[in-house]
């Protein structure tokens, strides 16, 4: 064979041909994305529709067109047909303490920036002194308590009737959050141990709960609860709203935790008593940790549907931000915005509740270690 | 090993009953029975005490007293007449009716939502996360006042729906309610009903044949045709041999007002409104996670087994990815009809609305109606959740 029978003979590579047009880039994304099939083109377009035919008109009405400055609707509607937030602007110091006194707004401000203090070592795993720090968490609850209720020790009393708007929301939520995890544990514990009584009772008081809706649970704390005590003692209304909130979430929790604890290979029971543990070393050492990891997204979820479930208290007479909505157009001034009110509270509530969910997520992606 | 030199002392000491894992247990569960039941007793005697001191005896004759108030929206006849029994039945009726609209239209929401979260197309499922965040993160109860609000402030009047019908003759949405055709029942309409059921049993009858046929010859049959001709042919031939007794009402204009038809009142509206959109993202989420726990191996094993896509889907993917859904829609389904009691807030009468609320207040007798209403919350609770895990049961993952 010589080599006159071979034409051409290349050497080297060819230089690379371009990636064909309409493959790459934004117009290769957008045909891949949006427009790959006839179903697809046609949900673009429609939802491209949607979103053109409502985001102006809500942009329009709630920043460009909308009042700040008003002092009665009336006057919010002469100026533009926006959204009135001059009446958010009037009132939300009472959308944010109630009708707490005005000269004691530093006390509840005081128990919130000391909440994010007592958060820090609880959230922050690797912060240093964290021992130390947590003890103060621990006692948080009580030092809030006396911080906003106040009544001996200097501090003026101020009763449970001036609470109120996203005050009260966080008075109950937190404490409902920070007691509803222990007693769900134990009540996970309970219902998965081999102690049949024990085993029992947890049964009936997490279905029992879990079978009622809230609103009765409210209504038990409302008109029941006196009778149920001895005579002479009576709980303040919003410490009851508390305890029935927190034994609700707590029969949630205690479902999300021991669906965490059955998901745990039986070998780390095991292996927790191969090396001799007891059973308290064990759960502390070797279940819990691993059991309440799976189950985190689950137990923020509980937490998000408690902050959520405070809004209920309005029905039996609390004045929390939705409660305050009645008194606020009650007010000849303002009769009639109802939009502007429900859209600042429902935006409230979003902040917190998105920002737990984030938090939930995060975590679960940092605790994930690779096996499952 | 040698034998251990301590001689094993057989005789009970008291010590035991906390550091001998034999009796320990017993030890712990009689405290705990002894700590529970003596609170509970407890709590039953001041009860009992407390009662007394206010001279209030325990016992339901309060139930069979007229009422004396008015429902809105019922779906068996009362008046105000009527007892307070029959004031807590059309509440109870109430709240299973919206209960169930709900769960309806929160399933359809949520399925459409979850799938199309899912979706390549980036647009289409950025706008079903806004929805599914939005929605997940704001309170039910102030979606409901807010969705009450917007029909009461944004449905025009009876009057003035009149001149502006939905559909004319037949549909209008006033603020007050919608006004849609309601069925008028004559004699022999329990025939037409009769016909129906029968036909339903006879459909389970004939896809289990079929499918016996099927496994023995692998024919296979148009099996939604026949189920549909099934279900239609033997009413239809019932309705018009008994000489037609089902009617359509049509809402008629009054002068200020609209008669006849079916009137669904703006609270039910409201509630089924907020219920649906509400739980409908929290569906959308236990589907989505539902269809990605399934992994791609499945469908790619049954196209390489020469399944179409639409069989893949039905025989191989959906029932995998319903047994993960399936929990989860229990409890969701739960939370619907628990949720249903929000009613009280936009003055949809149910449940909590007639005995918790009203018939409480007039007769005084809070123990009695709490009692009440939460020992059937529990019961609608139990049933559903018991009927729901049966399901659950019958198509988990066999032979293990």
């Amino acid at each position: 064979m010589s080599d006159n029978s071979v034409a051409f003979v290349a050497t080297s590579d060819k230089p690379q041909l371009p990636a064909p047009q309409g493959t790459t880039g934004a117009v290769g994304w957008v045909r891949q994305n949006l427009f790959s099939s006839s179903l697809n083109t046609v949900l673009t377009l429609l939802s491209i529709f949607v979103v053109f035919s409502v985001v102006p008109g809500i942009v329009d009405w709630a920043f460009v067109k909308s009042v700040w400055n008003a002092n009665s609707l009336d006057e919010c509607r002469q100026i533009s047909d926006g959204a009135c937030w001059a009446v958010v602007r009037e009132r939300y110091n009472q959308f944010l303490f109630g009708f707490y006194p005005t000269e004691l707004y530093w006390r509840p401000i005081l128990a919130f920036v000391l909440l994010f203090v007592a958060l820090v070592p609880a959230l922050w795993d690797n912060m240093p002194g964290r021992g130390k720090a947590l003890i103060f968490s621990m006692a948080y609850p009580f030092v809030a308590f006396y911080l906003i209720w106040g009544g001996f020790g200097g501090l003026e009393y101020v009763s449970s009737s001036q609470l109120g708007g996203l005050l009260l929301t966080m008075i109950i939520g937190v404490a409902g959050i920070s007691f509803s995890l222990p007693i769900g544990i134990i009540l996970a514990l309970s219902r998965s141990s081999n102690l049949p009584i024990v085993k029992s009772l947890a049964v009936i008081f997490i279905e029992f709960i879990r079978g009622v809706p809230l609103i009765t649970l409210l209504f038990v704390a409302h008109v029941l609860l006196n009778y149920f005590l001895p005579k002479g003692v009576n709980f303040d209304i919003v410490l009851r709203v508390v305890i029935m909130v927190t034994l609700f979430a707590s029969a949630y929790m205690a479902e999300v935790i021991r669906g965490g604890l059955a998901a745990l290979p039986k070998g780390q029971y095991e292996a927790a008593d191969a090396l001799g543990l007891g059973y308290w070393q064990s759960m502390r050492l070797i279940i819990l940790p691993q059991a309440l990891k799976i189950s985190i997204p689950g137990i923020v979820n509980t937490f998000i549907g408690l902050f959520k479930d405070t809004t209920l208290v309005l029905i039996i007479g609390l004045m929390d931000p939705l409660g305050l909505v009645a008194p606020t157009l009650g007010d000849q001034r303002w009769n009639g915005i109802v939009v502007e009110l429900y859209a600042f509270i429902a935006f409230m509530f979003f902040i917190f509740c998105f920002a737990m969910s984030r938090y939930s997520m995060y975590l679960e992606r940092k605790l994930h270690t690779g096996h499952r | 090993m040698s034998a251990s030199t301590v001689p094993a002392d057989n005789s009970f000491q008291f010590s035991q009953l906390w550091r001998d894992a034999r009796y320990r247990s017993y030890t712990i569960q009689i405290i705990a029975l002894v700590v529970v039941l003596s609170v509970v007793m407890m709590l039953i005697s001041n009860a009992v005490e407390n009662l007394e001191a206010l001279g209030k005896d325990f016992n339901f004759g309060f139930l069979s007293e007229p009422a004396g108030y008015d429902i809105g929206q019922m779906l068996v006849e009362y008046s105000a007449a009527s007892a307070h029994w029959k004031a807590a039945l059309v509440g109870l009726l109430n709240t299973l009716l919206v209960a169930l609209l709900a769960c309806v239209s929160a399933t359809v929401l949520g399925v459409f939502a979850g799938i199309l979260r899912l979706s390549n197309n980036w647009v289409v499922s950025r706008l079903m996360a806004v929805y599914i965040e939005g929605v997940r993160n704001v309170p039910l109860l102030l979606q409901i006042l807010a969705w009450y609000a917007v029909f009461i402030h944004v449905l025009p009047t009876p009057k003035q729906a009149l001149k502006a019908p939905v559909i004319e003759g037949a549909v209008y949405a006033t603020n007050r309610g919608f006004y849609v055709p309601g069925l008028t029942l004559s004699n022999g309409y329990l025939f037409v009903v009769g016909a129906l059921l029968a036909s339903v049993a006879g459909i389970f009858v004939f896809r289990k044949w079929a499918r016996k046929r099927q496994e023995e010859t692998g024919q296979i049959l148009p099996l939604g045709l026949i189920s549909l001709g099934l279900l239609i042919v033997p009413a239809a031939l019932v309705y018009f041999a008994v000489g037609m007794p089902i009617a359509l009402d049509y809402p008629i204009a009054g002068r200020f007002n609209l008669q006849g038809g079916l009137k669904v009142g703006t609270p039910l509206i409201a509630l089924w409104f907020a219920l649906s959109i509400y739980s409908g993202a929290f569906i959308a989420e236990i589907v989505r996670a539902g269809i990605m726990a399934i992994s791609k191996g499945q469908s790619e094993a049954a196209s390489a087994l020469g399944l179409r896509p639409n069989r893949t889907m039905s025989l191989v993917v959906l029932p995998q990815a319903l047994r993960i859904i399936i929990p989860p829609m229990i409890s969701n389904y739960l939370n619907i009809t628990k949720n249903s009691s929000l009613a009280i807030a936009v003055g949809y009468m149910d449940l909590t609305g007639t005995l918790g609320g009203i018939t409480l207040n007039q007769t005084g007798r809070e123990m009695e109606c709490m009692l009440l209403l939460m020992a059937t919350y529990l019961v609608i609770s139990l049933s559903i959740s018991g009927v729901m895990n049966a399901y659950n049961e019958s198509v988990k993952l066999k032979g293990r």
